[in-house]
């Protein structure tokens, strides 16, 4: 199915990272938003504010972030395509709903703007210090899907990419930018509507009186049914039965976390999506990911010409994480490096992954990006 | 026997009777008095959605044989905001307690009705939150006895429909689980009425309100709420707030008009945009 | 053509931040080059001053930040007091004349004075003094065809004043040829 022209502004535009993420979303059909704001992803909803009205969407601005990431749940029910934009104090209170929505299995999207935390830290200032509470924010056990983009075109295309795995997957799908990326202008080229592949809503075949909500299909993931077309369904944030009826059963916890968990982990093959460059037959692997992905490469420019085999490993996809590709890089490596705007988040998971390979965080407390100097110094001290 | 089937049957989910509410509890009554107030109305079942919250009066949609949401604490408002915008022409209804929808739900309640969605909240008030163990609420009346105010509670309490007129609801009605037909009536009043129309519900909670207060049981909390109760449709909404002993003054205290959010969007787009504003797709 | 880094500083409401998008816009939309503008955020960036980095290359731009500036442009005393000192040798510093002093000199600059205030006051409204800073910086800074930055300012400014910032433009162009041609030395 291909995208509804009236949202795709085809075209080379030089856009910001939020704006093209706004029209990630409108190019994806997305068709509800709601928005509080907060620096530094406000410019997203402001945009589309502004676009909504001209393409048949609704933005209400909710009264705080903890209303903006149900009423897309709901919003998901009533049919539409929703998603909801914050930065990190509007991130941890949403937490709650996205446990919500992987419960519910409701298809939607959370942009995070990522800024220096904790607390109001620096609300002007890029960091990647979210890249756990997008993994483990919300409470129980589950699993989500998190993109990094590292570029105002790859904020279109993986926010449009995102809409695609959360109605596949039936998941909150998390778009974690950074500061810099979202307020950097670059070139995007939004392609025409019929070069966008919508991957549609599942919506169930069965007749009103068939039909069980959360009866998972073959991949484990149930069809959807929306409101008002006389299913008569049931949903809730409760452990509950394929009926959706409540269930407290331990039986019941355990068949559902486990179907929850094993949709994305039994795809996690399908949903790595990597950007590798001299990694193969090299002596140290810079996994890297968002804005740090780019400005590790003139440190490793700096290293190849040196002599050093450095490989350059971009995660599009941060969760799930490729720990089967992280595995297989190990036993060829003397070292992995991993520079992130963080004190070491992603670096625990390649240490997780890494064997014998030696591996080597680059932390840094955010507010600007690395200065490739340092990451520079890392890949030497790594192979030395 | 079929010919004299139950007539709300077909309004609940029969396959999840026996219901989790304790004997003399409220809720039951109230449910009842919705579904023939749904009847009433002849708003098409396939047409409604019940959205609640978290706690006894949460558990509500799960028994409503409609398209029915379970929510997080406090968050039936906004989940249902988003439902309605997405499907106008969904009938949408929030049921939901004292403590979800005025404690950790209150600043949706009074950003939605500012905004006069058309959506119905029926709150049901047993000044408590029973199924976490009878603890305070911000309806609990001063002097109560509640798990976190064992000395009794000395917080101003939410006087309701002042609340719901203030912040712009339509139409504002309380009753007590007493006075089911006009209970009754009010649902399917505020089910018919376009905007934000709000029920509040008094309704005893014996085992834990109800006993800690030495009110009694179930059966002697309705009696106390219909003795204490006074009829004055249309009274002044700042003149009806509940003490523990003294009047409930009961009615219908609101009925009025204003553009819902949707018809003033369509509206003002429309104005500003022209041919240029296209109006969502149901 | 190899990275070239430009800053562009002034005041809150003198349009420093538009003149940076139209410049990246025409290189990375009409002048087949790659660009990326960055703004200063934070609080010593609003209100009183303002600006805008620029990367324009050929080749693909990954640190996005400038650190030694090839190119600056200041229609500030503060811009100027602040960022001058990044300024390369022999890079290309451009100052308002009437809104900059630049003292202390930088040596070895190739300095420009673009006297942007009174050209647009003879075009009768001070508000285009960015756009003719955008078109005198153009010519002086032989970065791209006047044609790739003329279609940026089209596409950039409202439509109701397009033939105002387009006159402008050309005006602040035709100050910054004229400008190169007394300055053989220093091309």
């Amino acid at each position: 199915m291909h995208a509804d022209p009236a949202g795709v502004l085809t075209g080379a535009h030089f856009l910001d990272g939020d704006h093209a993420a706004c029209e990630g979303a409108l190019a994806a059909e997305c068709r509800f938003v709601a928005g509080y704001p907060i620096t530094p992803s406000t410019e997203v909803v402001e945009r589309i504010a502004q676009r909504f009205p001209l393409v048949g969407g609704v933005f209400i601005q909710m009264e705080d972030e903890l209303a903006s990431s149900i009423a897309i749940a709901g919003a998901v029910w009533g049919g539409k395509r929703a998603m909801t934009v914050t930065s990190g104090p509007g991130f941890s209170l949403m937490m709650e709903h996205v446990g919500f929505a992987v419960m519910t299995e409701t298809p939607c999207v959370f942009i995070n703007v990522q800024r220096g935390g904790p607390s109001t830290g620096l609300p002007t200032l890029p960091a990647q210090a979210d890249m756990m509470q997008a993994r483990w924010g919300s409470h129980g056990d589950y699993e989500i899907i998190a993109l990094s983009p590292n570029s105002p075109q790859e904020c279109f295309d993986l926010t449009f990419k995102a809409f695609n795995l959360a109605e596949q997957y039936r998941v909150p799908v998390l778009v974690m930018m950074d500061e810099c990326v979202g307020h950097m202008m670059e070139r995007v080229v939004i392609p025409r509507a019929e070069e966008l592949e919508i991957y549609p809503r599942r919506w169930t075949k069965a007749a009103p009186g068939e039909y069980l909500p959360f009866a998972p299909g073959e991949d484990l993931v149930p069809a959807m049914a929306r409101a008002g077309q006389g299913y008569r369904f049931h949903m809730t944030g409760l452990t509950h039965n394929e009926r959706g009826y409540p269930d407290m059963s331990v039986a019941a916890q355990a068949r559902l976390v486990a179907r929850l968990t094993d949709k994305i982990r039994k795809n996690a093959d399908a949903l790595q999506d990597v950007v590798e460059d001299g990694v193969d037959g090299a002596d140290v692997v810079v996994v890297c990911y968002g804005i740090t992905s780019r400005v590790a490469l003139p440190a490793i420019e700096a290293c190849r010409a040196s002599g050093l085999k450095v490989g350059w490993l971009r995660l599009r996809t941060v969760w799930p994480f490729p720990e089967r590709l992280i595995r297989d890089l190990a036993s060829g490596l003397r070292a992995f490096v991993v520079p992130e705007l963080n004190m070491g988040q992603i670096v625990r998971e390649v240490e997780r992954c890494a064997g014998a390979a030696r591996v080597v965080g680059v932390p840094h407390a955010g507010g600007t990006v690395h200065d490739p100097a340092v990451i520079e110094r890392a890949i030497r001290e790594a192979v030395r | 026997m079929s010919e004299r089937a139950n007539p709300v049957e077909r309004y609940l989910r029969s396959d999840r009777i026996p219901h989790i509410w304790c004997p003399g509890c409220g809720i039951g009554t109230t449910v009842n008095c919705f579904t023939r107030a749904i009847d009433e109305s002849g708003i098409p079942m396939d047409r409604l959605a019940v959205v609640s919250g978290i706690g006894c009066t949460g558990r509500v949609a799960g028994y409503m044989h409609v398209d029915s949401f379970h929510t997080t604490h406090g968050r039936a408002i906004p989940f249902a905001t988003g439902l309605k915008l997405a499907a106008p022409g969904m009938k949408v209804v929030v049921y939901s307690g004292d403590g979800d929808l005025f404690a950790i739900g209150g600043n949706h309640f009074i950003h939605a009705a500012r905004r006069n969605l058309d959506m119905t909240v029926v709150c049901v008030n047993n000044l408590t939150y029973g199924m976490t163990g009878g603890q305070l609420t911000p309806t609990t009346p001063e002097e109560a006895i509640a798990s976190t105010s064992p000395y009794g509670n000395f917080e101003q309490p939410f006087n309701l429909p002042y609340l719901a007129e203030s912040c712009g609801a339509v139409y504002v009605a309380r009753w007590t689980t007493y006075h089911v037909t006009h209970l009754k009536k009010a649902m399917r009043e505020a089910l018919l009425k376009k905007g934000f129309s709000f029920v509040e519900v008094i309704s005893p909670c014996p085992t834990l309100y109800g006993r800690r207060n030495r009110i009694g049981d179930g059966l002697d909390e309705v009696k106390t709420y219909k003795q204490r109760s006074v009829i004055r449709n249309g009274a002044p909404t700042s003149e009806v707030s509940l003490g523990m002993t003294g009047p409930i003054v009961v009615g219908k205290f609101v009925d009025r008009e204003r553009p819902t959010y949707q018809d003033a969007m369509d509206q003002f787009y429309a104005r500003k945009l022209g041919d240029r504003y296209a109006r969502a797709s149901q | 053509m190899a990275q070239t880094q430009i800053r562009i500083g002034g005041f809150g409401g003198q349009g420093v931040i538009l003149s940076g998008i139209i410049i990246g816009r025409a290189a990375a939309i009409h002048a087949g080059l790659n660009a990326t503008l960055v703004q200063s955020f934070g609080p010593e960036a609003r209100g009183s001053s303002s600006s805008a980095e620029l990367i324009v290359s050929s080749e693909p731009i990954w640190y996005p930040y400038v650190k030694h500036l090839d190119m600056l442009v200041v229609l500030s005393q503060d811009a100027y007091n602040k960022f001058s000192p990044a300024l390369r040798p022999r890079g290309l510093l451009v100052t308002e004349a009437d809104l900059v002093k630049p003292e202390p000199p930088i040596p070895g600059a190739r300095h420009f004075v673009v006297p942007a205030t009174r050209l647009a006051e003879e075009l009768g409204r001070k508000i285009v003094l960015n756009i003719i800073s955008v078109g005198f910086f153009g010519a002086v800074s032989q970065l791209m065809p006047l044609e790739a930055i003329e279609r940026a300012v089209k596409e950039s400014v409202p439509p109701g004043t397009l033939d105002l910032n387009l006159k402008a433009f050309r005006k602040g162009w035709e100050a910054g040829e004229q400008a190169l041609k007394q300055a053989p030395a220093m091309a």
